[in-house]
């Protein structure tokens, strides 16, 4: 094991706690610090909570010295997404509308997350309320990927996956509607999960598209995700759409995909993820790392999928519809940012004012393009078309994993692009998304891990495994079995190649 | 303001030109513990913004979850007005912007109702009127907004509001009528006896207390009229959040009155919401919209949809009591009394005291007399209502008990009534405080028969001969000898005796 | 032929509350034209026989005890959610005039 504490996973810094080789305030200064020293560069997080952390690292340390049993997490750090409402500590969604809130209650996986002793170092950085796939949306300025910093970290949730692949924090929580968990992984080298929609409470986590939106895990390893998948998963009273059921052993399932392996397993691979669009490089390291799926045992086959081919242009109806009513709430009455209260202007002139002054021009643009698909004589054309295309896709993935256990492809078709580069062509940054949209459409579960650099740019490029409604456990038992025999063929860990900030 | 006069026309002549069509919306909110999306208490008048939540402050992050006893209570207020329960329905949002609206949409229902395709039965004039229910839908009410500045502390002419959310997110079950075309000069008064009914119902189920001076219930009255005799609906006006009975059947005469008038001077309806003013009892327009409203309705995605399975509805079904309509043709027939007769019962706000009165072991007729007699006087001299009266039904059996065992007469029951009215205890009390007491005793009466008879020999003769109508005389006598405390039917069988 | 004009982009800009700027109108035009031509994509699928699914999984009555918040429930301080408002007074929420009703 590494002295470096920022440079091992979230399992040994645990197990490391636990045993007293190291203290949950040592673990968390090293995290600090690290932030310190690099964050400058990466601007992972919009809100260090030194004081918070160390408090809550030293409650850990008090625990164990009283003997008290800790949770398998107890004393890691964590950066959480700035979209989940943190009790008194600044919560702004990327946005300026929301700047300088400080929340009057936890979310769920905030509650669930302190409750497991978990250590919130701080808030990371978005897209504007989870609308992007680059974090150069958000109102604070973009996050860098440390790979290189003159790139995307992906998004909505770069400041996650920054978090991490600049071992700024070994945990991080992120949120997916359209891919913000998995794709921004897939660019940093990092493992992100989006779960079985329901199985993560979203209450007190910030609606982009209610009916889409995921809180899943971020990790640097499948184990590490594993780990805090089942710390923050579950049923919850306060989410009608929580599903009220166990939630699937994914721990066990990524410790007997490394175990016993996944002979036999039916693998798909989704016929519509490739061709035109999809760099070579990224094709490269996906077709290899399904070679050595079937070199691990499973069994390979095409699967095909025509409606996703149609994904986008629904999940671009839906999201923005959701999100035109759920962002409705931000008119400047009872929190967050108001703007021309000069005692002349109307109410109705102040919410206009202020979410003219507050929002930033995605959201904006999301907001109008989803108030016309909802309009009286727009409707049935586009949003009721859309969730009717929705059915369709539902009903390819029931078809294909009617023969296959998971299905495979490239998490997205390119690996990281130059910020600034898609900035103002909103078509060509929402192809980001093309390949993981489908799962949050149908709500089922997906899982973005490293596969290799692209040989052409060197930089990560992310496989994605999809499994059924709350088969989550599946992706972890692929996903682990995968990942060692990826580590066994590199002979380290993907991001020891990360350079230096 | 806008409009500050009406041209109106004659309301005789405006029926006589034009038939009235109506609609009504009532809001109803419920009597539940918590609100319709979050576990909030919904007591009335609490402290401002203390009974809220994340949900019903439409905090960023915070979801709804549906209260089952609001989906309880609107089901069974379905079954109560006949209507059909859907196996499958959700929630949408209305979409628009409100300050008082926490999450600028409402979480109400679109296409989808709980409840369709029911009817109320109604009573006017002896008549029955059946009012036919599109829809009843759930939803959530609004916080409440105080204005500050200006003249009035109304909203126009304010200079900033003040709001308080306890109120927001209270459940509401909103019931929407078809259509009701009725005779013109009836109209007003059955819209009335229809938010009348309604309300009776809803407390009859006990799923709100239905105080219309609370806002518990309330109406929008939309009307619209056509040429006497034409197919073809006018342009409506909705007059929101009309809230009481009287002013009901006011806003409605109003509005055929202002619609008459423009219709007949060539002028047009314009669609559009008016606030009815209880003071004047006259309708204003609201805000003139520059483009019509578009709510974007769409399935509320926080929310799983409600499919009620038919076991669940019987099982409700089962739960409903007697209704309003039933009840009134059961006691109607019980007390042997016409529709006609329980309508005034009703009107009196005498049904459910003379009920309990009949129970306290009155007969029906005596409970119905006092009730409506001498009772109504005493509460239309103190301009209240029958029911909040310092006389109970209990006391009231009591009185009609004496009378029929000849303890009193009703000249004493009278007296023993307005002691009771007065504060001196108990029908039982008064008598013995009053000393009010039937005369009985033979011997006193005999001597004061004899009495009388000895001082009218004439009229004695009269009686021994067969002429029985002359005893009134001689009990005249009697009474006046007892200050009113013998009983007349007692007197007069004893006279008979002693002149047989 | 454009299908989202400079005029439609002021309609939803009023319908949504935002105030754009007249640079803006013309940018989002240009944008949302072209978003909405690719998304109109939708209606090449025949859909005659599908139903629309508005939810990512099929649950129905999820209902909560009529029971004033139940241990687990968030409970708010007031006087902390009234030190976020833009401006309270009297325990109340503060806010500009209000136009509109009367
Ligand atoms: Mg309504
Ligand atoms: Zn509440």
């Amino acid at each position: 094991m590494t002295t470096d504490l920022t440079r091992r996973t979230a399992a040994e810094l645990a197990s490391s706690i636990a045993s007293g080789e190291v203290s949950a305030v040592e673990v968390t200064q090293a995290h600090l610090d690290r932030i310190a020293k690099v964050d400058e560069k990466v601007h992972a997080f919009l809100h260090v909570d030194a004081e918070g952390a160390l408090g809550a690292a030293r409650a850990v340390d008090a625990k164990r010295a009283k003997g008290e049993r800790l949770g398998p997490l107890a004393g890691v750090p964590l950066a959480l997404k700035d979209l989940f409402t943190t009790r008194g500590l600044p919560t702004t969604c990327g946005s300026k509308i929301l700047e300088g809130w400080l929340p009057p209650y936890d979310a769920t996986v905030t509650r669930r997350l302190r409750e497991a002793d978990v250590v919130i170092l701080g808030k990371s950085n978005m897209d504007e309320f989870a609308m992007g796939s680059s974090t150069e949306n958000s109102a604070y300025g973009p996050t860098r990927n440390p790979w290189d910093l003159e790139r995307i970290p992906g998004g909505s949730g770069g400041g996650s996956a920054a978090a991490l692949a600049s071992y700024e924090s070994p945990l991080a929580i992120g949120t997916d509607t359209g891919g913000s968990i998995r794709q921004p992984g897939a660019v940093t080298g990092t493992v992100g999960v989006k779960p079985t929609y329901g199985g993560v409470s979203r209450y007190g986590m910030v609606a982009f598209s209610s009916s889409l939106d995921q809180g899943g895990p971020c990790a640097r390893t499948v184990l590490d995700a594993a780990l805090l998948h089942e710390v923050i998963a579950g049923h919850d009273p306060l989410d009608s759409t929580s599903i009220d059921a166990p939630v699937p052993g994914v721990v066990e399932a990524a410790r007997a995909g490394v175990r016993d392996g996944i002979k036999g397993l039916r693998v798909g691979v989704v016929k519509q993820f490739a061709g035109e669009g999809y760099q070579a490089g990224v094709m490269q390291r996906f077709e290899e790392s399904v070679a050595l799926l079937r070199e691990l045992g499973a069994e390979v086959v095409e699967v095909d999928c025509p409606s996703f081919d149609y994904a986008l242009p629904a999940y671009y109806l839906i999201a923005p519809s959701e999100c035109s009513s759920n962002l409705a709430r931000f008119d400047a009455m009872r929190y967050g940012l108001r703007a021309g209260d000069d005692g002349n202007h109307s109410a109705e002139e102040v919410t206009a004012l202020t979410r003219e002054a507050g929002f930033g021009p995605e959201v904006k643009r999301r907001i109008m393009l989803g108030t016309y698909a909802l309009s009286s004589g727009y409707y049935d054309a586009y949003y009721g078309q859309a969730q009717k295309v929705r059915t369709l896709i539902t009903r390819d993935f029931d078809a294909a994993f009617g023969r296959v256990d998971v299905m495979v492809s490239p998490t997205t078709p390119t690996t990281a692009f130059k910020i600034g580069e898609r900035a103002d062509d909103p078509m060509a940054m929402y192809l980001a998304d093309l390949c993981t949209i489908p799962t949050n459409l149908a709500g089922n579960a997906g899982m973005s891990l490293p596969c290799g650099l692209a040989p052409e740019d060197g930089l990560p490029v992310g496989l994605q495994i999809l499994a059924p409604a709350m088969a989550d456990d599946r992706l972890y038992r692929v996903g682990a079995a995968l990942e060692a025999a990826l580590l066994q063929q590199w002979g380290r860990p993907l991001l020891d190649a990360v350079p230096a900030l | 303001m806008t409009a500050t006069t009406e041209e109106l026309m004659d309301l005789e002549e405006a029926l006589a030109r034009f038939d009235p069509v109506m609609g009504l919306e009532v809001h109803v909110e419920l009597g539940t513990n918590t609100k319709m999306f979050c576990s909030c208490p919904t007591e009335f008048g609490a402290e401002p913004n203390t009974q809220v939540c994340p949900t019903c402050l439409g905090l960023p992050g915070a979801l709804p979850v549906v209260n089952e006893i609001g989906v309880e209570s609107a089901i069974r207020i379905g079954l109560a007005l006949n209507c059909e329960i859907a196996e499958w329905c959700r929630f949408a949002r209305k979409n628009y912007f409100y300050p008082d609206m926490p999450k600028n949409f409402q979480t109400s229902q679109y296409d989808e109702p709980i409840a369709y395709n029911g009817y109320l039965d109604v009573e006017v004039d002896g008549r029955t009127f059946r009012i036919e229910i599109e829809r009843a839908h759930m939803e959530e009410d609004t916080g409440k907004s105080t204005h500050v500045g200006g003249a009035t502390g109304r909203i126009h002419g304010a200079d900033y509001s003040l709001v308080d959310y306890n109120r927001a997110g209270i459940p509401l079950i909103e019931i929407v009528t078809r259509p009701i075309e009725v005779p013109g000069h009836l109209s007003a008064a059955v819209a009335r006896a229809y938010v009348a009914e309604l309300r009776d119902l809803i407390v009859a189920l006990g799923v709100s207390e239905a105080r219309m001076e609370r806002g518990q219930m309330r109406a929008d009255v939309n009307l619209s009229l056509k040429p006497t005799g034409a197919k073809k609906l006018g342009t409506r006006s909705e007059t929101k959040n009309v809230n009481s009975l009287r002013s009901i059947e006011r806003a409605a005469r109003f509005e055929i009155q202002r619609h008459a008038a423009v219709l007949a001077s060539g002028g047009t309806i314009v669609q559009e919401t008016r606030h009815f003013h209880e003071d004047k009892g006259t309708t204003t327009s609201g805000r003139v919209k520059e483009e019509a409203e578009d709510y974007r309705y769409f399935p509320e995605p926080d929310l799983v949809p409600i499919a009620p399975s038919r076991e669940w509805v019987e099982q409700l079904r089962a739960t409903l009591p007697e209704l309003p309509g039933a009840r009134r043709k059961r006691l109607a027939a019980d007390w042997e009394i016409s529709e006609f007769e329980m309508q005034s019962v009703v009107n009196a706000g005498a049904l459910d005291l003379i009920e309990a009165t009949v129970a306290a072991g009155a007969d029906a007729a005596s409970a119905r007399k006092w009730w409506l007699g001498e009772l109504a006087r005493a509460a239309n001299e103190q301009a209240v209502e029958l029911a909040e009266l310092p006389i109970t039904p209990a006391h009231v059996a009591r009185i009609v008990v004496l009378v029929a065992a000849g303890e009193l007469s009703d000249k004493l029951a009278r007296q023993v009534i307005e002691g009771v009215l007065a504060g001196e205890g108990d029908p039982d009390a008064v008598v013995a405080a009053r000393g009010l007491k039937v005369v009985s005793d033979d011997g006193a009466l005999l001597a004061a028969i004899d009495e009388a008879i000895a001082a009218n020999p004439a009229v004695a003769e009269k009686i021994r001969g067969g002429n029985h109508a002359a005893a009134g005389v001689i009990i005249g006598a009697v009474m006046k000898a007892t200050k009113g405390q013998a009983d007349a039917a007692k007197v007069k069988e004893l006279t008979l005796s002693r002149l047989a | 032929m454009s299908a989202i004009t400079r005029e439609e982009v002021a309609h939803l800009a009023r319908l949504s509350r935002l105030a754009l700027g007249e640079a803006e109108l013309d940018h989002f035009a240009e944008q949302l034209d072209a978003i909405v031509g690719a998304v109109a994509r939708v209606s090449e699928l025949p859909t005659d026989d599908v139903p629309p699914t508005s939810h990512a999984q099929p649950l129905t009555n999820v209902f909560r005890a009529d029971v004033v918040r139940p241990a687990g429930t968030p409970v708010l301080e007031r006087a902390e959610v009234l030190a976020q408002a833009p401006a309270a007074e009297d325990d109340r929420f503060r806010v500009p005039r209000i136009l509109g009703e009367d």
